[in-house]
């Protein structure tokens, strides 16, 4: 075995070394391939990020829907004395109103469109300052920007900021004054900026009947335990003690999300197809190669070469090819993401960076299975004209 | 494996014979064919096409097992081989020429030279100087590390010879070793082959269509509809046979 592979090894890497601008055509066609999947996934996990963000950073359990919203946190409506309900369960450790909507920010050039969600300082939901402090009063003229909306505006601790909506049939507008920013919390693909629940309830848009409203309504509760391994006991005394909701937990809040699951499912088709494709034009080149050498490799069978011996060349062949062209095409996506801006959403994350980089590297030895067991079945006879 | 202690020839064929069945019946390609030839000894298979020669090369270079018969080489019944101890027989104790395609077109002259004793193992440092010793006796030794697409058809020819008898083979095999080259070239290299085969003392075997080469050869086998027809054993014989092919071409 050592000697097969030694000796595979060797005839491998000359003829890779030999062939070096064939070879590194391959290696630069499967780097194409990498960039196309690693920012298949960095686009993926941008636009989930975009997504999810503030959801997934949060430091609770649970969400508290309105029964039948079919956990779609837009057409949940729920009130104070929910809030009220679900304190009082056990093993609840705090719960806090979240309300979420769209609005514009004025700025000097064009608005921006941001989430704006509504929070009760102090309780969960509100996210923790990286600069500034946290929210005063739940009736304060106060936000805490993200970073996302901090970075797109130039805006900083103490300026005021002005929120535009539409409130029945007018555009109202709102001047507060930014005490913090957060970091990333982007929600629903926008920058976000929170405001304390009732200055909340305040500024987002309203149809003309809720214009004159007084009580303010949430659209969800996010729920902390004292527990977090009772999840699904917390759950069952929040359905049997409070009226008229229903739970999720932050994973199945997310999937819940309008378009992530689609989004999500659509990209992981696309990467999948791509490496698909990475295995097919693995496959065909060495496949033609392999034609082209039947002769060569009748040769080195004739004089003695083994098939493990073929074989194993062919694989050391194709990994080292493989590993040149995933090499260079992570260095080509890590040179080209220093180039994009923060705004266009694409996030390297480690893990999903590291599970197509391995699936990159499998595309190889998988799209040379075919040419591999072609090599070992030529018969020297054949392949050096000896047959009658 | 059958062993034959008694035998004095390096290689012997006993009723080797080697059947097709096709639609039209069977085919005999090689039928009970006998030869021996002993260590030091350089003989040519000659026939027309189809007369058995390159079925009989093939048998003898344990790239095809015959319907019947005995191959010894060294005494070893390769007849009766599988086909893991026949790639280690053909690695180990046959050294081979092909009419094309001879060399590794990615490996240099003597990397070439150095692949049969990578093959059995047996690269040390007196293995490299034998290979560059015995392609600079081959007129070689400026072309060492040139790649074979560098090199002519008859510079090609010498390397694989060269190849052929590195690891000290019982058997030498040449199947048309002369095809691609002008006969000037022609008669070098086969010069040189029953040169180096002679004085290593191997048995070699060269199959050829080109009667002049017999020049330089032992014996010749003549074969006819897959038998041995007629052998050419004096020097008078050879001779004649090779001036013949000389006013034939």
């Amino acid at each position: 075995m050592g000697k097969n592979l030694s000796l595979a090894g060797y005839l491998a890497v000359k003829e890779v070394w030999r062939n070096r601008g064939r070879f590194l055509l391959v290696s630069l066609v499967i780097a194409l391939i990498t960039l196309l999947v690693l920012f298949i996934a960095a686009l993926g996990e941008g636009l989930g990020n975009g997504n999810r963000e503030y959801i997934s950073k949060l430091d609770g359990e649970l969400l508290v829907y309105q029964a039948k919203s079919e956990n779609l946190i837009n057409a949940s409506r729920l009130g104070r004395d929910r809030l009220a309900s679900i304190r009082r369960v056990e093993g609840v450790a705090d719960a806090g109103m979240l309300g979420t909507a769209s609005a514009n920010l004025v700025l000097p050039e064009e608005p921006l469109k941001i989430a704006i969600l509504g929070i009760e300082p102090g309780h969960m939901g509100e996210p923790q300052v990286v600069e500034g402090r946290q929210l005063s009063t739940g009736l304060a003229d106060e936000v805490i920007i993200d970073s996302n909306t901090a970075y797109r505006t130039k805006l900083t601790v103490g300026q005021n900021i002005t929120i535009r909506t539409t409130q029945g049939t007018r555009d109202e507008f709102f001047t507060l004054q930014i005490v913090g920013i957060t970091d990333g919390q982007q929600y629903s693909l926008q920058p976000s900026v929170f405001l304390p629940f009732n200055t909340w309830d305040k500024v987002r848009p309203k149809s003309e009947a809720e214009v004159n409203l007084s009580n303010p309504i949430a659209n969800v509760i996010i729920v902390k335990l004292d527990d977090p391994e009772q999840v699904e006991v917390v759950q069952q005394r929040i359905g049997a003690q409070v009226n008229n909701v229903e739970t999720a937990t932050l994973k199945q809040a997310i999937q819940a999300l309008p378009g992530y699951s689609a989004q999500q499912s659509t990209l992981n088709t696309q990467g999948g197809f791509t490496l698909f494709i990475g295995i097919l034009v693995i496959g065909g080149f060495f496949q033609i190669q392999i034609l082209q050498k039947v002769a060569q490799i009748g040769v080195l069978k004739a004089i003695g070469a083994s098939n493990p011996v073929v074989a194993w060349a062919s694989v050391i062949q194709i990994i080292v090819v493989t590993i040149i062209g995933v090499a260079i095409g992570g260095l080509l996506t890590f040179a080209f993401s220093l180039f994009f801006p923060p705004t266009v959403p694409i996030v390297f994350n480690g893990t999903t960076s590291a599970l197509a980089l391995f699936a990159l590297l499998l595309i190889g030895p998988l799209g040379g299975l075919v040419s591999i067991r072609y090599a070992t079945r030529i018969e020297p006879l054949k392949a050096l004209g000896l047959s009658s | 494996m059958t062993a034959n202690a008694n035998t004095k020839n390096a290689l012997e064929t006993r009723l080797v014979t080697k059947t097709y069945k096709t639609d039209f019946g069977t085919i005999h390609a090689v039928d009970e064919v006998d030869i021996s030839v002993a260590a030091g000894e350089f003989i040519a298979l000659v026939g027309p096409s189809g007369s058995g020669k390159t079925t009989m090369l093939s048998m003898l270079a344990a790239l095809l097992q015959p319907t019947s018969g005995q191959i010894l080489l060294d005494g070893v019944d390769l007849a009766s081989m599988g086909e893991v101890e026949r790639v280690s027989l053909r690695r180990e104790k046959i050294g081979f020429t092909f009419q094309a395609n001879n060399l590794v077109p990615y490996l240099s002259a003597v990397e070439n030279v150095e692949l049969m004793l990578r093959l059995n193992n047996r690269l040390d440092k007196a293995g490299k100087l034998r290979s560059r010793e015995l392609l600079a006796r081959l007129g070689l030794g400026e072309r060492l590390h040139n790649l074979p697409g560098q090199m002519s058809g008859g510079q090609q020819q010498r390397v694989a010879i060269a190849r052929a008898l590195i690891h000290n083979p019982s058997l030498v095999l040449a199947d048309e070793p002369t095809a691609s080259l002008d006969t000037e070239r022609a008669y070098q290299v086969v010069e040189t082959f029953a040169g180096l085969i002679h004085e290593q003392k191997r048995a070699g075997i060269m199959v050829t269509h080109d009667l002049r080469m017999c020049e330089y050869v032992d014996r010749v086998l003549m074969m006819q509809d897959g038998k041995l027809v007629r052998i050419f054993s004096t020097r008078e014989e050879i001779l004649q046979l090779a001036r013949g092919g000389r006013e034939n071409d």
